[in-house]
């Protein structure tokens, strides 16, 4: 049992604080991903849980042991980091096995969980180069071989794909989340790539300017964004907001088209769609299209709705100009409402 | 086909004669002041040269025998490793610090590094003359060797500095993820891996010392390195004992390096990993 609880953690380099208050708790065997732009805090956070940086303030325990007193060797954790950091000097065999070495296995107990997690990642003909031979690709493999052949409670890993190309990246990607669910450890992945953190992800939390945004599964992040900043983070292109007039109870006007929304909110509301739950109609948002780019399956088409920038993936037959206009009706219930303010998402009770 | 299978062997025959040319710039002349050295006195002044040495060790002997030789080897062995070994136990920690960590004045600092080469030794040599007479170092072994240090240090700090700044201190992470402490993870990750180049810079320290002739010549009197040693006396001795005291001063130097040679290519190894 790995469950990683974080407790109120802060971190501040000198003035500037990078981390404020973060609390996550990630559950036995679950596969979280921390999502953010550059910048954010995510390596941050994951070197604080792997003992590579203090924290200012706060707790991070594992399996309901406190461990942020620990030096990293000791808190039962493996991390990937994103340039693979492979011991030049040793062979592969040897980077794979150089934790186990350090727990000092005997050599047939070393050699069997190195071939087993070579294996694993395909790379058993390898074994006997050094990693100026081996490509990027390969390079990762090692990294991640290394560190599940430690057996550990919790993995981290920090952008590990990020320095290969999209195709391998792709490709990667799949293999690692398959190898992670059988190994049945719990996982905490970083990224900046929201394609990567959709698909592996069971769990994601958006990080922005060290506070997590959101914690959710994927498919709840994507269509529930519990704030503006996640809404236009997520997906791409991101979603469309629109400002809104209360027209009476429950009903609000947008760009001339009535809908039914939040009732009694005091202060100023944005109406906000995905750009993939418009389509074409004889009523709805009027707007003019300023740039059409055809996608093959779609057509992502840019447009201006009373000055405001609104995008709508639509299907590739339509035939559309720069400088028409179009109506466009969304789809009722994938509507979903902002506190201007706040940028709090507005519930619909 | 024929064309282009003729240019390419006219190709390698370029690159041979490189290769040839380079090894004869390096080879010629040491093999000349070997034949030399293994001649009698009649042959080294004679012309035309033989080509095969006599394998008369006459002038070998003469310098065996000749009275202060050993010990000036002997201080220059002295000298060369007590250089060596401060440039590295001084010039290690400070190349590891210009690369780990941030510090006000480390541009500065390392500016005044390379400004300690800015002075010309002759310059120099009288004022340090006089102190150390004062300060009762002249003359040894020790004072020398500090001298000597001088001139190595500059070299071993930017040596070691490029090589620390070489290694990713993620590898010392992950390291420590993977069980080491940081004393372990220094031991079995960043020492193999700036072995190679510290052994360099210390070989390089130890050849700047034992060539260097100047400050030698001015600081000690008695206790006089090999180069000074033979410099004072070989200005006055026949043809076939200068190129023995030649040959003398060289052979060490390359005798060092060349048993050294993997870690000077492991080294560009690193480099160009
Ligand atoms: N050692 C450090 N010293 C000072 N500031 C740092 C240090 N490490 C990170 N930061 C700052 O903290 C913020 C978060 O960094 P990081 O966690 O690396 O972001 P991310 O991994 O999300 O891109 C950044 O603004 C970065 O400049
Ligand atoms: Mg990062």
């Amino acid at each position: 049992m790995a469950e990683i609880e974080i407790k109120n953690i802060a971190k501040s380099f000198g003035n500037y604080q990078a981390l404020h208050n973060i609390n996550l708790t990630i559950h036995d065997q679950e596969f979280m991903v921390l999502l953010g732009a550059s910048g954010c805090g995510k390596s941050t956070l994951l070197r604080i849980i792997a003992g590579l940086e203090t924290a200012t303030s706060g707790e991070v325990w594992i399996g309901g042991r406190r461990i942020d007193h620990l030096s990293p060797k000791d808190r039962g954790i493996a991390m990937v980091f994103q340039n693979y950091a492979v011991f030049p000097h040793l062979t592969v065999f040897e980077n794979i096995g150089f934790g186990l070495r350090m727990q000092k296995l005997p050599n047939a107990e070393v050699e069997r969980r190195v071939h087993r997690t070579a294996e694993l990642m395909h790379i058993e003909q390898l074994l006997k180069r050094y990693s100026g031979e081996l490509s990027g690709g390969q390079r990762q493999r090692v990294a991640v071989a290394r560190a599940l052949a430690m057996e550990p409670d919790v993995i981290l890993m920090d952008e590990p794909l990020s320095n290969l190309d999209a195709l391998l990246r792709m490709e990667m990607r799949a293999e690692l989340k398959g190898v992670l669910a059988e190994s049945k450890t719990t996982a905490i992945y970083v990224t900046h790539d929201q394609v990567e953190a959709m698909s592996m992800a069971d769990r994601i939390s958006v990080m922005h300017q060290g506070r997590i945004a959101q914690n959710s599964s994927p498919v709840e992040v994507y269509r529930n964004p519990s704030e503006k900043f996640v809404a236009g983070f997520i997906g791409n292109p991101p979603m469309n907001f629109l400002p809104a007039t209360e027209v009476s109870k429950g009903q609000w006007s947008v760009a001339g088209c009535q809908f039914s929304g939040p009732e009694a909110h005091s202060g100023a509301i944005d109406f906000a769609i995905r750009p993939e739950d418009l389509s074409p109609a004889d009523t709805g948002i009027a707007a003019i299209a300023k740039v059409v780019e055809p996608l093959g399956a779609h057509l992502l088409v840019t447009c201006d709705v009373e000055g405001h920038l609104f995008r709508a993936v639509l299907d590739s037959d339509l035939a559309l100009r720069a400088g028409d206009t179009i109506h466009l009706a969304p789809q009722q219930d994938r509507i979903r409402w902002f506190d201007q303010n706040t940028t709090q998402a507005i519930c619909l009770s | 086909m024929a064309d282009i299978s003729q240019s390419r062997s006219s190709g390698r025959f370029v690159y041979m004669s490189g290769v040839v040319l380079l090894c004869a710039w390096v080879l010629v002349p040491l093999y000349f002041l070997l034949i030399n050295t293994l001649s009698s006195p009649e042959a080294v002044n004679a012309f035309p040269k033989s080509f095969i040495p006599e394998f008369d060790l006459g002038s070998l002997t003469f310098f065996a025998n000749f009275a202060g030789m050993l010990s000036a080897l002997k201080n220059s062995i002295f000298v060369a490793a007590i250089t060596m070994i401060l440039s590295i136990v001084l010039g290690a920690p400070a190349g590891y610090a210009l690369s780990r960590f941030e510090f006000r004045g480390k541009e500065t600092f390392r500016f005044l590094i390379l400004l300690t080469r800015a002075f010309p030794l002759p310059l120099l040599a009288l004022p340090l003359a006089v102190m150390f007479i004062r300060t009762g170092i002249d003359d040894t072994i020790f004072g020398l060797a500090l001298i000597h240090t001088t001139l190595a240090l500059p070299f071993s700090v930017l040596i070691t500095f490029s090589l620390f700044s070489g290694i990713p201190i993620e590898l010392e992470e992950a390291a420590w993820t993977l069980g080491c402490t940081r004393l372990t993870a220094f031991t079995k990750v960043i020492l193999p891996l700036v072995l190679p180049g510290i052994t360099a810079s210390a070989i390089f320290a130890f050849v700047i010392s034992w060539n260097e002739v100047f400050a030698a010549a001015v600081l000690t009197i008695e206790n006089r390195t090999l180069t000074a040693f033979l410099l004072q006396n070989l200005d006055t001795s026949p043809l076939h004992l200068k190129f023995a005291g030649g040959f003398i001063l060289v052979v060490p130097a390359l005798v060092f390096i060349f048993a050294v040679r993997k870690y000077l290519f492991a080294m560009w190894g690193i480099a160009n990993r």
